[in-house]
């Protein structure tokens, strides 16, 4: 049997775990980076608009802070977020930006004096000013009441990726790529690492570890039109459902982004709306004013998708041989503007579609695009059910996004929940108590038993085919799981799911080549995504409201008096084709902005009978306040959550900080 | 910046290779097998609107050849794993439209990477050693800023500038189309003379010439480029490898003579 120990086994390569690692690693605890592919492949580099961090360096985005982005975020997620995380989130990004900064990520900066920028359809020329020179320049994104998105050009992701991926490299930390982790090794509610696959020889090692983090990104490929790249399997989410004791969060809440080239499903950013695309239909009208007069194309992404959709179905789309789409116009943008700061857009435009977007319109429809559900963890990253087992990023669900993740929050949320679950792991693996101390029988078991699946597949005399079965689940789910959901289509597809599971335990080969096998890959993800899929389509079922991204047309209503409560899922017996749920109340007396109107979307919700009482609390505490951050406090006081080192308040052009001799003595 | 002028020709209409039939020979390897040998197998697709290698290579995979091996991740031409010889040319297969080089496309794993079978090659293994070789990072200059104060300002045109080369995907092509590459076995490549320069433009980075020197200052660094150039020709960003090397060249002679 292989065995490796460490002390921390990173399972996902992405910014999360890289920078997760990069922490553990300067508190002097070892790690690996278990990786599906070279880590600078990983799909964070999709990222294309930005990062949201409330810096306020441009002239629009002047009078930004963590206050605006808390409650933009929180209203984003259509109050199904975790406050405090939410809290610890706003307050950290500026940092991670920051710390980017020096690490060499190549942001756009802010240029003094004059520009034209296009708002709301229109040239209008702004002034940026003197002292914001040369520091981190912001862009506009949806949901957002300021420009808080910083970026480099529309390839955020990218750059972000090579800078962190960099760092791990310089601090030494091993990535073993192409290594696939197939299950958790857990004892009596604690985890002590993995059985991994090594993709290349098709060979399994245990990894052991004090301390496992589930970094692995979304579960995109559940469906079958997606922007996510083609690892973003699931296959983290899927391992710590099948322990029975790790729970996953609100996996119904699934984002559908609104501009996925049509019909490839390819991204093309938020930026463009950002930076004054608009969306046509099939008459070249701009519709999103009609629908959304607030904030028009830059409403959340749940409500703009809807919208797009409604507008379709009312047979304002445009007819293709692939279907109908709409059009995204970013012509009026430029030439010049398109080249700088859209690159990644032009090029996928002209290799995907053959169109050049600085002359004609790109033709788009929503297609699904983030997985707000993930790893249930407290703010620590922790899970809740299995000590030592933690998460990060859009794997986790800890929970910052609720049931809609704002534009530009992602990529942010990946750096940033790298930098504080880091921290927690390394005060993890700081206690003795968190030694590792298990009988190598208990390791051999888990080996022995995975080969024995593996074994079970290969060997065996299965007839069904696995891709077959895959892209009946990805048609489903994307037919009837999708941005609209009713009731009768849910119960269909969690019935056809549940077939699928059960012939998913027939999977046979055609092909037995030693190695890593590309057809048993696909064999053993499949049957571990349909557990997923019925995860998401079950929890959508029973969730008889509209929530964000979620939203049922037999109960388009908000129900906070029934349904302000995240879901918990868990598969318990591996004889069920069914997860088990439970439900977890949302606190309304603690939180800072108790339930309302988003400010675009549907008015009409019903109130939780404890929403009346915090909101009059709330105004009483707004009164005796005398600045912003003491008022927060008062609200809700979260500063104690935070790891040590990322305390603090954030500098801004207006809002400079004490000289740092005077400071730190404080 | 330089704003490159492209034809572009419209993918969608009518009679766009739809219905078209292709044939595919593909190099064929694994191994972790004995009983493989290296041999070219050709296989053939009906070709759809708009069909990437990616579409029609997943369509291989999944009803004529479940073996087969090759590597796609993104499938938008942004992480660079798709890298491939197609047609005798080092190319990104996800963007690359079965039209265009179509009817018959042969299709063969990039060289000198480890080959790990069929189109997949190890190139994340080849661009970790050569990062660690060439230090291919940040040199901070304190390990712990102050991430509460306004981060240092940097000018516009610089931080454009600096994107410009960090938009390289490590895809390994302009590896894969060099002389020097395949004569000489550490040749650290176009990729790690544009991660050079691209740290050298960076302020941020705390090393000067003479430390770059001491990574790249030999034949298997940059004195090692025969300016063949395959590289700037074949590089999907179209990134300005051509002048990146002469410059770097050029600051490392003088650095040599120093």
């Amino acid at each position: 049997m292989n065995v490796i120990y460490t002390d921390v086994l990173v399972i996902g390569g992405g910014l999360a775990g890289l920078r997760l690692a990069v922490a553990a690693k300067r508190r002097g605890h070892d790690a690996i980076i278990l990786s599906l592919v070279p880590v600078k492949r990983s799909h964070s580099k999709a990222a294309q608009g930005g990062m949201q961090a409330s810096l306020g360096n441009v002239i629009k985005g002047q009078g930004d802070n963590e206050d605006v982005h808390f409650e933009d975020t929180v209203r984003g997620s259509d109050w199904g977020a975790d406050q405090d995380v939410v809290r610890m989130f706003v307050n950290t990004a500026p940092k991670a930006v920051r710390e980017l900064a020096a690490w060499g990520v190549p942001w756009s900066r802010v240029r003094r004096g004059d520009r034209t920028v296009i708002i709301n359809g229109q040239k209008v020329t702004i002034t940026e000013r003197d002292e914001a020179h040369g520091l981190v320049a912001q862009r506009d994104f949806g949901g957002t009441k300021k420009w808080r998105t910083c970026y480099v050009a529309d390839a955020t992701g990218h750059a972000m990726l090579q800078a962190v991926g960099d760092q791990a490299i310089a601090a030494s930390i091993p990535v073993h790529e192409r290594t696939e982790a197939l299950a958790l090794i857990h004892e009596a509610g604690r985890c002590y690492g993995a059985v991994v696959r090594n993709l290349i020889t098709g060979e399994l090692t245990a990894y052991v570890a004090k301390a496992t983090a589930i970094t692995t990104g979304g579960a995109g490929r559940l469906y079958r039109v997606t922007t996510n790249a083609v690892i973003c399997e699931g296959i983290g989410h899927a391992i710590a459902l099948e322990t029975g004791v790790a729970a996953l969060g609100n996996m119904e809440a699934v984002q559908f982004h609104p501009t996925g080239i049509f019909p490839a499903g390819i991204l093309v950013t938020e930026g463009c709306r950002g930076d004054g695309g608009l969306l046509k239909d099939v008459d070249g009208h701009r519709f999103m004013p009609d629908y959304e007069p607030e904030k028009k194309e830059l409403a959340s992404r749940d409500v703009v998708s809807r919208r797009m959709e409604e507008h379709i179905a009312k047979g304002k789309g445009v007819k293709s041989r692939f279907g109908d789409h709409i059009w995204l116009d970013i012509t009026l943008l430029g030439e010049q503007h398109i080249h700088r700061n859209l690159r990644e857009v032009f090029d996928i435009c002209k290799y995907f579609l053959g169109v050049d977007p600085s002359k004609e319109m790109i033709p788009v429809r929503p297609a699904q695009h983030y997985t707000m559900g993930g790893v249930r963890t407290d703010h620590t990253g922790e899970s809740r059910q299995l000590k030592g087992l933690f998460s990060a990023g859009e794997a986790a669900c800890w929970d910052m996004h609720g049931f809609n993740r704002l534009g530009g929050n992602s990529v942010a949320e990946t750096v940033v929940a790298g930098m504080i679950v880091g921290e927690f792991i390394a005060d993890f693996c700081d206690k003795a108590e968190n030694d590792v101390r298990i009988p190598t029988g208990v390791i051999k078991d888990f080996v022995r038993r995975e080969q024995a699946k593996l074994n079970g597949i290969l060997l065996g005399s299965g007839k069904e085919d696995a891709s077959v079965l895959r892209a009946r689940m990805q048609e489903i789910m994307t037919a009837k799981v999708g941005i609209f959901r009713k009731g009768a289509d849910l119960e269909q597809a969690v019935d056809e799911l549940q077939q699928l599971l059960v012939r998913s335990r027939s999977i046979g080969l055609r092909s037995s080549a030693p190695g890593p096998n590309p057809e048993l890959v696909t064999a053993y993800r499949t049957k571990m995504m349909l557990k997923l899929a019925l995860t998401v389509a079950y929890g959508a079922l029973v969730r008889t409201e509209s929530r964000g991204a979620h939203f049922r047309e037999d109960f388009p209503r908000r129900n906070d008096a029934e349904w302000l409560k995240r879901t918990l899922a868990t598969w318990t017996s591996e004889a069920d084709t069914l997860p088990t749920l439970a439900y977890e109340p949302l606190d309304i007396r603690r939180m800072e902005l108790p339930p309302g109107w988003r400010g675009y979307g549907a008015k009409d919700y019903v109130d939780h009978p404890d929403t009346a009482a915090r909101l009059a609390e709330v105004e009483a505490i707004k009164k005796s306040a005398a600045d912003r951050f003491e008022l927060q406090r008062s609200l809700m006081p979260y500063e104690h959550l935070l790891p040590e080192r990322l305390r603090g308040r954030n500098e801004r052009i207006d809002e400079p900080l004490a000289p740092a001799s005077t400071r730190r003595a404080a | 910046m330089t704003v490159q002028k492209i034809n572009i020709v419209p993918r969608g209409g009518a009679g766009n290779g739809n219905g078209q039939k292709l044939k595919f020979r593909v190099m064929r390897y694994n191994p972790a097998d004995p009983d493989s040998r290296p041999h070219l197998q050709t296989y053939e697709l009906e070709s759809t609107a708009g069909m990437t290698l990616f579409i029609a290579l997943t369509e291989i995979r999944e009803k004529l050849d479940p073996s087969l091996q090759f590597d796609f991740v993104c499938r938008a031409g942004i992480c660079g794993s798709c890298a491939m010889v197609i047609n005798g040319r080092p190319g990104l297969a996800c963007r690359t439209l079965a039209q265009d080089v179509g009817p018959e496309i042969t299709l063969a794993p990039l060289p000198v990477f480890e080959l790990i079978g069929d189109l997949s090659v190890n190139t994340g293994k080849w661009m970790r050693a050569m990062s660690e070789r060439l230090e291919a990072w940040c040199h901070l200059k304190e390990q712990e800023a102050d991430l509460t104060r306004l981060e240092e300002r940097m000018d516009p045109d610089l931080a454009e500038q600096i994107f410009e080369l960090d938009r390289c995907i490590e895809c390994g092509c302009c590896v894969a189309g060099c002389g020097t590459a395949r004569m000489r076995e550490d040749f650290i490549g176009a990729v790690g003379i544009n991660k050079i320069a691209r740290f050298r433009l960076d302020p941020r980075d705390a090393r000067t010439d003479a430390d770059y020197y001491d990574v790249i200052g030999d034949d298997d660094g940059v004195f090692g480029c025969m300016s063949l150039l395959g590289c700037h020709d074949v590089c999907p960003k179209e990134l300005p490898l051509q002048t990146q090397i002469a410059f770097i060249r050029r600051k490392m002679a003088g650095q040599g003579f120093k």
